[in-house]
């Protein structure tokens, strides 16, 4: 009761330094506070359509950040998931080509899940095989792993798989709809998506609580040379995080490929991996916290898409409330550390 | 003519560096200090944003810039903060930063997309510019090109000639030990972290006010941020290698628009993902080396041993491990 009392406490705390820190640049940016957040809050939760918009975002956040909490808990920063996201949107994009002519096109379908967590688990395997053998840090590696696939979208959308005729920044052509994973047609809603969504927190859940992975992740996370004395490998438990947190991003790639956008873009990822980052530390790398985060980082996401329409300012509100969030909660955790420090002093 | 086209090529690389630049030395000092600033990206969007906003609001250039180098400084300052004397992780604030210095850019700097504002004028140098090629080259830009061309040259004396480059060598390699000697590590790094971050702020404001003049969203200088952070790696954490590699990136860019005409299907911005490849690539030199039986093997093969001698160099010894004394 108490620990539960503290920590709503530093939520509320939280909570209104981050709402004046966004009151104060909505006034500097001349737009009305409280009409902003009414848009925000109907454009995400104002009817079923919207909500199921919101879910198609928390959907590949949450599936980013279910990957990201295995390296966190070995103590790695992966913040090469945006270009493990791409790289499964890449290898599902390829198989689901195949697909186009074939009379099976339910079987592509499905490889396309194995093939998009297969790129990812990949372009993560490659980040952690440099961290552990050649001596790269993680966030060299992953961030110049990133910008390496950025590099390759853009030449396979601009050259091998362009559309016939025109290549654009619009991406490849649109699959036939056989290959669309079913959607509820009213609110345009996959539920594979959903599901695998579910399922990916309940998995990871499971898997950090109770197996041995879990176990020896944290050892090491918590102890890296103690674990090693114990006999537990580093490296290998170091690769394996890796890639259940690349498997994971590259799933959410092949849900952007084959249940929105139904074709390869430029900006397939749409920033989510990054933003999983976010959510995965503001959730303090809590299993059960961060689907919540993530459901209301989409609706802000979501949410400020009616803002440029409606008053005119940018739409990337969002994205300063999302990091003030996380700012605000790492000032409040040092700021008490430091006080109960001081207590201990005295 | 072709000369004349060459020229024009080489001047149009030594203009473009200057924005990257400006931010590859900044983050070279603060990094030289121990202290990774990872928010890059956003601090040199947000201040080419301010730069722009207050260059057109109050018409006088000089303002912009200061503008933006207090931004730069403040971003960092931030990043110091948080890590030196709150304990938090560097990385994570810088990169939480970067993410919300864009997003703020964009969305304060709304009102001033695509107008037409003021910009750096070209000033040349009297009698430098006179000499063939090369005064066309290096000395018939603006003060902010020569100012960055300066800055290269100062950072290095400063860095390797000066007892304060020493000094904050020193807490970049071995803060206990500086600290044994009197210094207080954590003021030395949130001083250079500062210096650095003006740097990058002056770096974001020369994108608005020279090379890609005005704001939008899309402004152009995205990703620049992140290409700066590799060019330190790049450099080896040198100020002379670093700016040689932000020149060959400039070069590269440059490159693109023409290799463009020749390879139509390969879209320019291919071309600029080369220095993320080169960076991972650098880092795994600069282990390899260290190694007892890999420069056993390098140690009688002549090209082998420049090779690595290129791209050799070491990380401050404690980069991103803050000294807390207790």
């Amino acid at each position: 009761m108490q620990t539960f009392l503290r920590y709503s406490r530093k939520m509320i705390l939280t909570a209104v330094v981050v709402f004046c820190f966004t009151t104060l640049i909505l006034l500097i940016a001349g737009a009305p506070p409280f009409a902003a957040y009414y848009h925000i809050f109907k454009g995400s939760l104002g009817s079923w359509s919207k909500i199921a918009h919101v879910i198609t975002v928390w959907i590949p956040l949450t599936l980013c950040a279910s990957g990201l909490l295995y390296t966190f808990r070995i103590g790695l920063w992966n913040i090469g998931v945006e270009g493990q996201m791409i790289m499964g949107a890449i290898f599902s994009t390829a198989l689901l080509r195949f697909g186009i002519e074939s009379h099976q096109p339910a079987v592509f379908l499905g490889l396309s899940f194995f093939a998009g967590a297969m790129g990812g688990g990949i372009w993560a395997f490659f980040a952690g095989f440099l961290k552990t053998k050649g001596g790269v840090h993680e966030i060299f590696a992953g961030l110049g792993l990133n910008f390496v696939a950025q590099g390759i979208i853009l030449y396979l959308i601009f050259g091998p798989w362009k559309r016939p005729g025109v290549a654009s920044m619009s991406g490849t052509e649109v699959f036939p709809q056989t290959l669309w994973l079913p959607f509820l047609s009213t609110i345009r809603l996959s539920p594979v998506g959903l599901v695998l969504a579910l399922a990916a927190v309940m998995v990871t859940a499971w898997m950090l609580r109770y197996t041995w992975v879990g176990l020896g992740l944290k050892a090491i996370g918590k102890n890296q040379y103690a674990a090693f004395l114990f006999g537990l490998k580093p490296g290998r438990y170091m690769l394996l995080a890796m890639a259940f947190a690349g498997g994971f991003a590259g799933l959410a790639g092949c849900l952007q490929v084959a249940g929105i956008y139904h074709r390869l873009i430029p900006a397939i990822s749409s920033n989510y991996g990054y933003l999983s980052l976010l959510v995965v530390m503001l959730s303090n790398y809590n299993v059960w916290v961060a689907p919540g985060v993530a459901f209301f980082f989409a609706c802000l996401n979501i949410g400020s898409i009616q803002l440029p329409m409606m008053l005119r300012v940018d739409s990337s509100l969002s994205g300063v409330i999302q990091g003030a969030l996380v700012l605000a909660t790492l000032a409040i955790y040092a700021w008490q550390t430091r006080n109960k420090q001081k207590e201990r002093q005295n | 003519m072709a000369w004349l086209d060459f020229t024009i090529l080489m001047s149009s690389v030594v203009a473009g560096a200057t924005p990257i630049l400006l931010a590859t030395l900044g983050e070279t000092i603060t990094e030289k200090g121990g202290l990774i600033n990872l928010s890059l990206d956003g601090s040199i969007l947000l201040s080419a944003m301010v730069a722009f906003a207050v260059a057109f609001e109050t018409d006088n250039l000089l303002l912009g810039f200061a503008a933006a180098a207090i931004v730069g400084a403040l971003i960092a300052a931030t990043v110091a903060l948080f890590s030196l004397y709150f304990g938090q992780s560097q990385v994570a604030v810088g990169f939480v930063l970067t993410l919300m210095a864009r997003d703020l850019a964009y969305f304060l700097g709304n009102p001033y997309s695509r107008l037409y504002g003021s910009q750096v004028t070209p000033l040349q140098i009297p009698v430098l510019s006179k000499i063939p090629i090369l005064g066309q080259i290096f000395f018939n830009h603006n003060p902010l090109v020569y100012l960055s061309m300066v800055l290269i040259g100062f950072c290095w004396w400063y860095i390797y000639r000066t007892p304060m480059g020493l000094r904050l060598r020193s807490v970049g390699e071995q803060p206990r030990a500086s600290y044994a000697r009197g210094i207080d590590p954590r003021r030395l790094q949130l001083f250079y972290a500062v210096c650095g971050g003006l740097l990058v702020g002056l770096g974001g404001a020369s994108f608005s006010l020279y090379t890609k003049p005005g704001w939008g969203r899309p402004q152009g200088a995205e990703g620049t941020g992140w290409v700066a952070l590799a060019l330190v790696i790049f450099g080896g954490w040198q100020p002379l290698r670093a700016a040689i590699g932000a020149y060959l990136f400039s070069f590269l860019q440059v490159l693109g628009i023409y290799l463009q005409g020749w390879l139509p299907s390969v879209p320019a911005q291919v071309f600029q993902v080369a220095p993320f490849p080169l960076m991972i690539f650098t880092l795994l030199v600069m282990y390899q080396a260290q190694k007892e039986t890999v420069s056993q093997w390098v140690g009688d093969k002549s090209w082998m041993k420049t090779f690595v001698e290129v791209f050799s160099g070491a990380a401050p010894s404690s980069l991103g491990k803050p000294h807390h004394p207790e």
